[in-house]
């Protein structure tokens, strides 16, 4: 399982990626393994807003269902729309190909208070 | 008892190994104040052949010499002895619910045939594996458009069954939602500029197809207000031999198309059971309550079939599933779907027109007495007439052992003319002896 | 422990070899089992299976054209033997109850009488209409009647409503009255109180009535403590929704203190009938302070459910809230039996839920079966039933792990804790036991088991079945230390392998179209 130590996470498994104004969100590979083959997955519309800790969409696996929580509050500024199409990508590369929406955060301040690396790996253990 | 295996040393010699002395100590969870201290109060038991005295009895009160002319929601027809053969091999009768696909490819593949010969009849993309009957599927149809459009209002033609609209009426009663009823015309087909005027808003307009009064209602003028409101349009058919000779409601405008089958392979047997039919296009499928069968591969690439899109339903989603639907009316959607493969693309055609032909000669010969439908507009098999006095047509036949038809007054107390109204059916078992005799008997 | 399946490990040898799995020119895999098409891919033009009198060349001209539709493209055009061959050999795809045993637990999956068949196709069953002239009636009217107050007395309740078509129909219906009868006292109340240990039509039919579910948590011996459940209830809550026994074959022993304390905030006490088999005749949900409680007649009352139904969902009630249930009703006015109908006769009722009245058909089946065992013959089915389950847990105690020592009645629940250091998980042991012969167990059930593997063998099921079956699953926990790797590749006896779920929820293939692809 890998965790990557630039990115920021949830106690909910997502993570979070600043790049330059934008923040990319996305699942973590414990996620999606604990899903298992996700099949259908439920984004937000551009331009729509989300709030720190409130569901912005829906991920599915065969077997189960998984709201998918903002990690900072915002707007949303881009949809990864190939995902609709090829929800593997999620299960085969949940940090790059696998990445769901781009939020322009309106309090850059909410990054800090989320976990690092080390921290979220502390999380997962603890869930084991 | 023949249905219980157990001798009594295979009792005492699992009660061994279970390390119980009595059947009785198995039952010490439940505190004694709460297990019942004498027999149950029910009828003693009967041998097989008591048992079939006995309901033979019952059966030999009800009255079923001829085929009944009401049909108004259930139908006679003929269902050739090799449905029935076929359905009862156990292998089909005595399965589950197909959880396990491996050894349940008989039953998948079946209800993927189901599904197939709805979305062909319907003209529409998506069939679900069936629900319970014509009723609750108009109510779930409502529900999938308040989920789709995000409205709370629904739009129902009062053409539309009866049954059906109390049934919706009672499922939202708990949602909230608000149903406007829209008023049928003098030629009982469903008044467009009430209509028009009701659908502002709506998440959904429902309209009969074939309607209640047996009248091919103005589905494509429904469609297209309904289309300018943004509100879905559900066709609710009740007499799906219909389809054989009337445009597919999805080629007519339908997003949804409802009602039952039972038409198809399936006894009246009193009102159900019966298989409820539940179609849609293809965008609202992750709103589509009921279990749906898709296909696959095994792990060898071979064709095989399972349940899919599960995470729409109760087991998975719980309080957030698309409905708590579980059990649907599979073993009546196979028989539909057995029936369907005989008639085939000639056989469904053929049996469509023979209904609506019946359905003209019953006119014509109650013309010749003197008897006029109600309802100016055209019909497939069933029709309302006039009558005089609808009851006591009813009473006199009900003597005759003919069920005569359906008094409309007890549907719609209120028409002006619904005093006289009779509604018939008229399908292929209706003879045309049978039917120059009812005529007769009608107004003798 | 003999092998009655007379299954060996060896057997799987060459089993999937293509050879042997190659079709014959005659279409046949194995022995007399076939490959066979869709009913759509198949078939010649002209062809059909029916014989009926041909309608007239003016049959439809009366009609607007634009409304008639020609022959539908795509129908089938097949002969009669074409239609018989194709489902007779699709049913030898199925296990049926009366393949083999169906162990399926919550499921209830026992004999179903021939008889009750027979029975429900005398044509005054079959062929009466629903809106027939109640003289017509009166024979289907009498066995409602009876069925009804059968189905009372069994539940210890007042009166039952016949009409829910299935049991989460009848959970529908049941949280209707209750709203209804809240809402007759002012105030139809906000929440449903539902432990986590439900079938998920609970929470769904709560949410259908608009209300908020509240789950509570089952205790470390699987069973609902008063003290949760007094933690939970306030004035905003309608009901609990309980499973007696739960789903973990348990018996609530708590219950009437519970229904004490739910009934002192002034809620509602509703039981999910799922698991009646285990109580028949020896103790009754009446008794124990449950107001509302539905049935599901096709597990307790045998009535076939052919693939997923129908089925059929009576809901009984104390007489506080007989006023509330569904239209149509039974009644008796001398010797006369009549529908009621009209909301005038019931001003409190709820509506109609249904069509008609019901699923009829399943309800002559039911009585059939119920006539047939009598009194003792349906506390002999709860007896029997729980025997078979505790036999079963006894058997396979040191195989399997047992995470609750309760004592269980109708069902037992494993999960795959002992088989986890080898890599075999729950699905694999259920795969593996169809190479045997057998259906799998209800897996994954309830949630609050991680892998439960939840056996219901019920009371139909001989001393020496159950004994072949608990020979399989030791046979299994056996192979799973000794070659995991054969039990991830099972099962390789029927029709077709493990089937990939994941591609047909990613690409939804969900009717035939020509050229189909999957």
């Amino acid at each position: 399982m890998t965790i990557p130590d630039d990115l920021k996470y949830t106690k909910d498994h997502e993570w979070a990626r600043p790049k330059g104004a934008r923040v990319l969100v996305g699942i973590t590979d414990f996620a999606q393994d604990q899903l298992g083959d996700v099949v259908f997955v439920e984004l937000p519309a551009v331009g729509d807003e989300v709030k720190k800790g409130e569901s912005f969409g829906v991920v599915e696996s065969t077997k189960a269902v998984s709201e998918l929580f903002a990690p900072i509050s915002g707007k949303v500024v881009e949809v990864n729309d190939p995902l609709v199409e090829a929800p593997e990508n999620i299960n085969e590369d949940p940090y790059e190909e696998g990445w769901m929406i781009a939020i322009e955060p309106s309090d850059p301040k909410e990054l800090t208070e989320l976990l690092d690396a080390k921290a979220y790996k502390a999380h997962v253990d603890e869930q084991g | 008892m023949r249905y219980h295996p157990h001798t009594p040393e295979d009792v005492r010699a699992m009660l061994d190994v279970v390390g119980k002395k009595s059947v009785s100590e198995l039952f010490r969870s439940i505190p004694t104040p709460l297990r019942l201290q004498r027999p149950l109060q029910v009828p003693p038991a009967l041998d097989e052949i008591a048992l079939f005295g006995e309901l033979g009895r019952m059966a030999a009160r009800n009255v079923v010499s001829h085929p009944p002319f009401v049909g108004a929601g259930s139908y006679p027809h003929h269902v050739p002895p090799t449905v029935d053969q076929l359905l009862l091999r156990g292998e089909f009768f005595t399965a589950y619910t197909p959880y396990q696909p491996e050894i349940a490819q008989g039953t998948l593949q079946a209800l993927f045939e189901w599904q197939t010969f709805v979305c062909l009849l319907t003209g529409l993309d998506v069939s679900n594996a069936s629900v319970y009957d014509g009723a609750t599927a108009t109510a779930e149809a409502a529900l999938m458009a308040t989920r789709v459009t995000d409205r709370s209002k629904v739009v129902i033609s009062a053409a539309v069954h009866p049954a059906y609209r109390d049934t919706l009426a009672t499922y939202l009663r708990s949602t909230g939602d608000e149903i406007v009823t829209v008023p049928f015309g003098a030629d009982g087909r469903t008044d467009l500029a009430a209509l028009a005027r009701a659908a502002e808003g709506a998440a959904a307009v429902i309209v009969g197809w074939p309607n209640a009064l047996g009248v091919i209602d103005a589905l494509p003028e429904a469609a297209a207000i309904a289309r300018k409101a943004g509100a879905l349009t559900v066709a609710v058919t009740a007499e799906a031999v219909s389809l054989g000779l009337l445009q597919a409601p999805g080629a007519l405008g339908a997003d949804v198309a409802v009602g039952s089958f039972q038409s198809f392979g399936n006894s009246m047997a009193y009102g159900g059971p019966a298989p409820g039919f539940f179609a849609i296009r293809e965008k609202y499928v992750r709103q589509m309550p009921g279990r749906v069968c898709g296909a696959t591969v095994d792990k060898h690439g071979r064709r095989g079939f399972v349940l899919t899109l599960s995470t729409r339903e109760q087991h998975i989603r719980r309080e957030k599933a698309t409905s708590n639907i579980c059990t649907n009316a599979g073993l009546c959607a196979l028989a539909s779907t057995m029936h369907l493969a005989l008639l085939g693309r000639q056989g469904l055609a053929d049996l469509a027109r023979l209904n609506h032909e019946r359905a003209r000669l019953l006119r014509d010969e109650l013309g010749k007495v003197g008897v006029k439908p109600i309802f100016a507009g055209p019909v497939f098999n069933e029709q309302a007439f006039d009558v005089g006095d609808a009851e006591a047509v009813v009473a006199r036949l009900a003597k005759r052992g003919l069920a005569a038809g359906l008094p409309l007054a007890r549907w719609f107390p209120d028409h002006p003319r619904a005093r006289g109204a009779l509604l018939c059916v008229a399908t292929e078992l209706h003879s045309p002896e049978l039917i120059q005799l009812f005529a007769k008997a009608v107004k003798p | 422990m003999s092998n009655q399946s007379g299954w060996k490990p060896d057997m799987e040898k060459g089993a999937t070899s293509p050879a042997l799995d190659a079709p014959g020119l005659g279409g046949a895999v194995r022995g007399l089992v076939h490959e066979e098409p869709l009913l759509f891919e198949h078939g010649s033009k002209g062809r059909c299976g029916v014989s009926l009198p041909a309608p007239g060349a003016k049959a439809a001209d009366d009609l607007p054209a634009a409304l008639v539709r020609g022959g539908i493209e795509g129908l089938p055009e097949l002969s009669e033997l074409e239609v018989v061959r194709h489902f007779t050999r699709m049913s030898l795809w199925n296990h049926g109850i009366d393949t083999g045993f169906y162990p399926l637990g919550s499921c209830t999956m026992k004999y179903n009488p021939k008889s009750s068949e027979a029975l429900a196709r005398l044509p005054g069953f079959a062929g009466l209409h629903p809106l027939a002239p109640a003289e017509h009636a009166q024979g289907a009217l009498e066995l409602m009647y009876a069925l009804e107050r059968a189905l009372s007395e069994i539940a210890g309740m007042d009166v039952t409503t016949l009409n829910p078509a299935a049991g989460a129909h009848g959970e529908l219906t049941g949280m209707m009255v209750i709203r209804a009868w809240h809402a007759a006292h002012g105030n139809p109340r906000k929440k449903v109180l539902i432990p986590d240990t439900a079938h998920g039509t609970n929470p769904a039919s709560a949410a259908l009535n608009g209300y908020a579910c509240v789950q509570l948590a089952s205790g470390a011996d699987g069973r609902l403590h008063p003290d949760t459940v007094a933690a939970a209830m306030d004035d905003d809550v309608a009901a609990i929704m309980i499973t007696n026994p739960n789903t973990l074959g348990l018996f609530e022993s708590d219950i009437a203190e519970i229904a004490r304390i739910v009934h002192a905030r002034g809620g509602l006490v509703y039981g999910d009938g799922a698991n009646m088999n285990a109580l028949l005749g020896n103790a009754r949900p009446g008794d124990m302070g449950f107001d509302v409680i539905q049935y599901n007649l096709h597990k307790t009352f045998a009535t076939p459910h052919g693939g997923g139904g129908p089925g059929s969902g009576p809901v009984a009630v104390k007489a506080t809230l007989a006023p509330f249930l569904p239209l149509p009703v039974v009644v008796k006015e001398g010797e006369q039996y009549r529908l009621v109908t009209d909301p005038k006769e019931r001003p409190r009722t709820i509506g109609r839920i249904h069509g008609f009245h019901g699923n009829f058909g399943m309800m002559v089946r039911a009585w059939a079966y119920l006539r047939e065992l009598g009194p003792e013959g349906l506390k002999a089915t709860s007896d029997l039933a729980v025997l078979n389950a505790n036999y079963v847990r006894a058997s396979l105690q040191g195989d399997y792990n047992l995470p609750y020592q309760t004592d269980s009645l109708h069902e037992v629940v494993f999960d795959d804790t002992a088989q986890k250091e080898a890599g075999v998980t729950t699905m694999d042991v259920a795969k593996r036991l169809i190479d045997h012969g057998f259906h799998p167990p209800t897996i994954y059930f309830p949630l609050v088991v991680h892998g439960a593997i939840m056996i219901e063998p019920t009371e139909t099921e001989s001393k020496e079945t159950i004994d072949a079956f608990v020979a399989a699953l030791k046979a299994i926990a056996e192979e799973a230390n000794r070659d995991p790797e054969a039990l991830k590749a099972s099962p390789s006896k029927p029709f077709r392998a493990r089937l990939d779920e994941t591609r047909a929820a990613r690409k939804p293939v969900l009717r035939w179209t020509p050229g189909m692809k999957v």
